[in-house]
């Protein structure tokens, strides 16, 4: 790809530039920047779309009392139950447990926080599903 | 404390970071010689091995494997090291600013705060070189932005300690010896023959050339299998490894093709530099997989016929680097 033909298409790296490798007239190379191309926006949307379904599926299954908050989170960090129970120091079991609305209600102080510093929020956040 | 550092942005992070911190230690080396000498072009397809469901494509080798082989073959002796303890992994990386070494981190770029949001996955393998401290803050140089920046001591911590598919578990690296006078020849004479014996030889129909082939031909049916969803899914992940941060454009070939005419120079061997043409040549046919690509994920074009016109760019590539890394088989000193 030669200098001048490196696109600048704007879009998800909002205003980042990043280098790229592109000829010159002597056929050359050099670092070039480069505000973006097309098809990494629209194949990088399309991940995010993915992602942002998934949160939102998430939160009508809480807001209809069929999961607890903790799946929200889930799903909003894209971390696994696998993940959050390394991250958070409570078994897998009780991640599963803790997934029921009625358990998570029953959550005593100490473990809400042990989930708030996991996922970086605080408790009342953990709360919600926001 | 703070480091006199020297901040180039790099298209690849580790790459970028090894190149950044020898530069440190006054052996300039750019980029792309940082990627040839460590043989870091490589292609494989495994479409039993699902990232977020849908099957991974990879344009490069493991990730620190580049620095690995680059560090063997210059003769550099690296320290590097991993920790449980999130503190002690935090007073290690004080102690080592404060003999005033920059120090390479594994990082999260999930956790990092600095980066634009839509590119913050849970990918664990960013290198990033921290030179400093100031006010409680580390100074961070991260090799694919413009400057350096500054990150908490939290954020820091999460970064390293990040879970999930290959934990960076704190790891942290710098050189300790690095030879005062060099000879690069032998270097990227052995770098070159064992990323055309990769893209050649592997034995498994997954990897290299017969790689893309494979690729190529499962791609033609992704509209006939799949709903016309994944399909798209499916391709709009094989363009996110080729083209999203890290590679420089069409999946690490303008590096390479970059690399190539280095290595021209040093060796004085000519016929190197229309190699290189080549293979710039080649990584615009990646470029043109992509576009097309992305038009299909966009709906611009009509599904049936454009995953036939896909495979057909994938095998040229494929046709194309063969007969490159035949060539490259046998340079000599």
């Amino acid at each position: 790809m030669e200098k001048d033909q490196v696109p600048q298409d704007h879009g998800v790296l909002e205003g980042v530039r990043k280098v790229i490798y592109a000829t010159d007239k002597n056929g050359t190379y050099t670092k070039v920047k480069t505000a973006g191309w097309e098809p990494e926006n629209v194949a990088l949307d399309q991940a995010w779309e993915v992602i942002n379904e998934k949160v939102e599926a998430a939160r009508q299954k809480v807001l209809a009392g069929k999961a607890s908050p903790l799946l929200f989170h889930l799903e909003k960090n894209m971390i696994t139950k696998g993940m959050l129970a390394e991250l958070s120091g409570i078994s897998w079991f009780k991640i599963i447990w803790h997934l029921r609305p009625s358990a998570f209600a029953k959550l005593n102080q100490k473990t809400l926080e042990k989930y708030a510093r996991a996922l970086n929020i605080s408790v009342a956040q953990l709360k919600k599903t926001e | 404390m703070e480091v006199q550092f020297e901040h180039n942005q790099s298209a690849h992070c580790e790459n970028g970071a090894v190149s950044n911190l020898l530069k440190f230690h006054n052996l300039g080396i750019s980029e792309p010689m940082v990627f040839g000498i460590g043989s870091g072009l490589f292609f494989s397809y495994l479409p039993f091995v699902k990232l977020n469901g849908l099957p991974v494509t990879s344009y490069r080798i493991l990730p620190g494997w580049i620095f690995k082989r680059v560090s063997s073959r210059l003769g550099i002796s690296i320290h590097s090291t991993t920790f449980r303890s999130e503190t002690k992994a935090m007073e290690e990386l004080d102690r080592t600013l404060e003999k005033g070494l920059p120090v390479g981190l594994l990082t999260s770029v999930f956790y990092l705060p600095y980066l634009p949001k839509a590119l913050r996955f849970h990918f664990n393998a960013h290198n990033i070189v921290v030179f400093g401290k100031r006010n409680g803050k580390y100074l961070v140089s991260d090799p694919i932005l413009e400057e350096t920046c500054e990150i908490d001591y939290d954020d820091l911590v999460r970064a390293r300690f990040a879970k999930g598919t290959m934990p960076p578990k704190g790891k942290m690296y710098y050189p300790t010896v690095v030879p005062t006078s060099f000879d690069f020849k032998p270097a990227i004479v052995k770098g070159i023959k064992q990323t055309a014996g990769d893209m050649l030889n592997v034995p498994i129909p997954l990897f290299g050339v017969k790689g893309i082939r494979f690729l190529a031909k499962s791609l033609k049916k992704w509209p006939d299998k799949l709903d016309e969803r994944r399909a798209i899914l499916y391709l709009g992940q094989v363009i996110r490894m080729q083209e999203e941060i890290g590679t420089g454009g069409g999946g690490f070939r303008f590096i390479f093709g970059a690399f190539l005419q280095e290595a021209s120079n040093h060796l004085q061997q000519p016929w190197l530099q229309e190699v290189a043409q080549e293979v710039t040549e080649t990584g615009d046919r990646w470029r043109d997989f992509a576009f097309e690509a992305g038009r299909i994920c966009k709906g611009r074009a009509s599904s049936a016929v454009s995953y036939k016109t896909l495979s057909d760019i994938l095998l040229e590539c494929a046709d194309r680097e063969k007969a490159i890394f035949t060539k490259l088989k046998k340079i000599t000193l």
